[in-house]
């Protein structure tokens, strides 16, 4: 307890809120009650405080009375404490000497009783001041900014907030876990609504990426750990062994040639192959073959060893190790994407049995011109061109009960291209969507889903598919038009189901290393959903594309370079400000027991194992009060919100 | 009962009739049904107006052969009037009586209206309907 025989000078200020609060409460009672309290110089009431001259008038009575410590009686504090900080610090007080006491949302709006909400009122307000005599003066715990960046994934988001953070001036490094970047995006035929084809408008952006001064790419790598605290982060990057070199590969494909070991081609969806030895696609970024060792027959001569025989640049090596990569961060992007729900989950759709049962990214591989059909619509079974295609919406989504309660949000849109893409490569073929409901909000996308019903004679039938089951060659749907109320079967030669979005493979375990928050999808929590779509609770660590929600291409790139302007805006500083209200230990009183180091979820306690005392990160503490709560011995005490504060202030409250 | 949904020869030379004869393209309605909330007879008909168009859209002309809406229609123009995509339901209603005339399946002659109803109808209105609706 601060007990410097100082008595403290107190202004107390009431707001109306209009009638939000006046409309309930007695304001000029409370702070007619208050003037007499101990410890309070000062006490009024006002309409508005937040507005200007409501702030003017704490302004000045802090200056005339010499307030060392001002209470606001008003709504909750995550609205105006930081108003009323400011104003008090313009008027020269420490702005840790500001209480808001909540009048608003804790008494008038959940109290229709006049009488009783004033009582109510004042014991709060009477509580905040208890707790303002103790308040002491803080300065905020200064730190300085390592001005690199880290952005997790390389698909169009990663690659997109890349850009945006090293066009500003910043180096950042890249992390990409898959041997080229470019994501799933890379994997489309043509993007709706303007049939942009994926690769023509992506190559470019990964190109320029590479090619960036301050941007150092890392594909095949992983994050294996990130320590630290905002603007001063330790990142140690698993690179993983491409077992060629990156600059001494010629990309004569020799390698290829010779590989004998053929497995299902990823880039593809699986419906092609490629060698053991490859390179994903063309255009990959970095150019440059990897030996994917899960495959390899064997590097010993005895074994194989063929590869690294034919290649005349030498770039093969076997012996080479993975890596680990340690980098200095201050800020991290978090952008690893999406993967489709899996067809094993809807058995009765058959995705699985079926050859000709295709999730939307194995046909967009058929659509695709670099795909294994070079764009030719023909069915993985046979080759042939198939004549009556049923696209089924909402595969996975929408559906609380046995998969996603959520809707995917892009699978309307892309059902929509296609159908219409389908019709444009054959011309005599018939395409049926079931759908549930269609759902284009988006610039320009209504208009798509018409183009496709109303150029295209696309047939839509309202209903989700029952089961889908194979006869001779035909794949038999059985639905329902609930429009007329028939139930249909359809005899299709192919059928695409528009799997729902899932969280990325892996994502949930390495959020547990980044201390992020997901949501009960696997979806990364945003520290706002309105306010703050960018950024983590867990400070320096920014969000960005569909790893938050499902989400299209453009959305997707709004949130990288909403994310680059945030990270901008916290390099553009040379030292970073932190809230001083932590809770340091008192020595004499720790025990060393480190029941509180298990409770702090931001890793801020350690145990001194030699002094046996618990040592506290001031920056990586954020002041939930957990180990203050869990500290048996009480030697854990926040600041301005001690044990003592927090005793004198229920006293206040049950006196009256 | 399922029904099997066949967009064959035979389905898609109904559909292309439908749609030359109107000048349209029955795939534009996405069947939100404004046309049968307006239709001032939809609540005697057996299949609704937005109904006819989606089995149209299905080719499934063997089910509207026997639907009374089509001698329902007054061709009153409200359901054109109001839909959002702006297709003639009523033309399509035409249309489709046209195609079903030479298939023996007519609706209304002189017998079919009784002798007082006849009596208190002008001329002309029993006229168009029979031209309509003729055997």
């Amino acid at each position: 307890m601060k007990d410097d025989g100082k008595k403290k000078r107190i202004g107390v200020f009431v707001c109306h809120c209009g009638v939000n609060i006046a409309g309930v409460v007695d304001v000029e009672k409370v702070a007619e009650l208050l003037k007499d309290y101990p410890g309070v110089e000062f006490s009024t009431d006002y309409v508005y405080m937040c507005s200007e001259p409501g702030q003017q008038l704490v302004l000045d009575k802090i200056k005339e009375d010499k307030l060392d410590s001002v209470i606001i009686a008003a709504c909750s504090p995550t609205l105006h404490e930081k108003t009323f900080q400011s104003a008090a610090e313009l008027a020269g007080l420490n702005p840790h000497q500001v209480e808001i006491a909540n009048i608003r949302e804790q008494d008038s709006w959940v109290h229709p009783d006049r009488d009783k909400a004033t009582v109510k009122a004042v014991k709060i307000v009477k509580s905040m001041v208890e707790k303002a005599i103790q308040n002491e003066d803080l300065e905020p715990i200064k730190v300085g900014v390592f001005k690199k960046a880290l952005v997790i994934g390389g698909g169009v988001t990663g690659l997109q907030a890349a850009m945006d953070i090293a066009d500003q001036g910043y180096e950042v490094i890249v992390v990409e876990k898959e041997p080229s970047v470019g994501g799933k995006m890379i994997q489309l035929s043509e993007t709706f609504p303007t049939l942009d084809c994926s690769q023509c408008i992506l190559t470019p952006k990964m190109v320029e990426v590479t090619r960036h001064p301050k941007i150092k790419l890392m594909t095949y790598s992983e994050v294996e750990s990130i320590s630290g605290f905002v603007g001063n982060f330790k990142v140690r990057i698993k690179k993983k062994p491409r077992f060629v070199d990156e600059d001494k590969c010629k990309l004569c494909n020799e390698c290829a040639d010779v590989c004998p070991q053929i497995v299902p081609d990823e880039y593809n969806m699986g419906l092609s192959f490629r060698k053991a030895i490859y390179m994903p696609f063309p255009q990959a970024v970095p150019g440059t073959y990897t030996l994917d060792m899960e495959s390899c027959l064997g590097t010993l001569p005895i074994r194989c060893g063929k590869c690294k025989d034919v290649c005349d640049a030498q770039a093969i090596d076997y012996d080479m190790k993975e890596e680990i990569i340690e980098e200095e961060v201050g800020a991290v992007v978090v952008a690893t994407g999406y993967d489709l729900y899996d067809m094993k989950a809807l058995g009765e759709y058959g995705g699985e049995n079926y050859e000709d049962v295709l999730n939307g990214l194995e046909f967009e591989r058929i659509l695709s011109a670099s795909g294994p059909t070079g764009g030719k619509v023909q069915r993985p079974s046979d080759g042939k061109v198939p004549k009556n295609v049923v696209f089924i919406q909402c595969a996975g989504s929408r559906d609380p009960e046995n998969h996603n309660s959520y809707c995917s949000k892009i699978c309307c849109m892309y059902t929509a291209k296609h159908a219409m893409l389908y019709k444009h490569r054959v011309h005599d073929g018939n395409a049926i969507v079931f759908y549930i409901d269609v759902r284009t909000g988006g610039k320009n996308f209504d208009e798509f889903y018409q183009r496709a019903t109303d150029d295209e004679s696309i047939l839509y039938l309202r209903g989700k598919v029952s089961k889908i089951f194979k006869e001779g060659n035909k794949m038999i749907v059985w639905g329902v038009d609930t429009l007329t109320g028939q139930k249909v079967e359809v005899e299709a030669d192919m059928v695409v189901l528009a799997m729902a979005m899932t969280k990325a493979d892996g994502v949930p375990e390495l959020m547990k290393k980044l201390k992020i928050s997901i949501d009960g999808n696997g979806w990364l929590a945003e520290a706002h959903p309105k306010l703050r779509p960018v950024e983590s609770l867990n400070q320096g660590f920014y969000l960005a594309g569909a790893a938050l929600g499902p989400k299209d291409i453009p959305e997707a790139v709004a949130q990288a370079s909403a994310a680059a302007a945030k990270v901008g805006a916290l390099f553009a500083k040379d030292e970073l400000m932190h809230a001083p209200t932590i809770v340091p230990v008192i020595e004499e009183l720790c025990s060393g027991c480190g029941i509180c180091v298990s409770m702090c979820p931001y890793g801020a306690r350690t145990l001194n194992a030699v002094r046996k005392v618990i040592e506290v990160n001031e920056v990586l503490c954020e002041g939930c009060g957990a180990c203050a709560a869990a500290c048996p011995a009480g030697a854990a005490q926040q600041l301005n919100q001690s044990d003592s504060q927090i005793f004198s202030m229920v006293k206040a409250i049950l006196r009256g | 009962m399922r029904v099997k949904l066949k967009i064959g020869e035979n389905e898609k030379k109904f559909i292309n009739r439908v749609n030359e004869l109107t000048g349209d393209n029955v795939y534009r309605c996405y069947q939100c049904g404004r046309c049968s909330a307006s239709c001032p007879m939809a609540q005697e008909m057996d299949l609704l107006p937005n109904q006819i168009i989606r089995k149209v859209q299905m080719g499934q002309e063997e089910d509207i052969i026997g639907s009374k809406t089509l001698t329902l229609c007054a061709s009153c123009f409200a359901c054109q009037g109001r839909c959002p995509k702006g297709i003639d339901i009523a033309a399509v209603c035409e249309a489709i009586r046209h195609l079903l005339e030479p298939k023996g399946k007519d609706f209304w002659g002189p017998d079919d209206v009784q002798p007082e109803l006849a009596k208190e109808l002008p001329q002309q209105v029993l006229v168009a309907v029979y031209k309509k609706f003729a055997k």
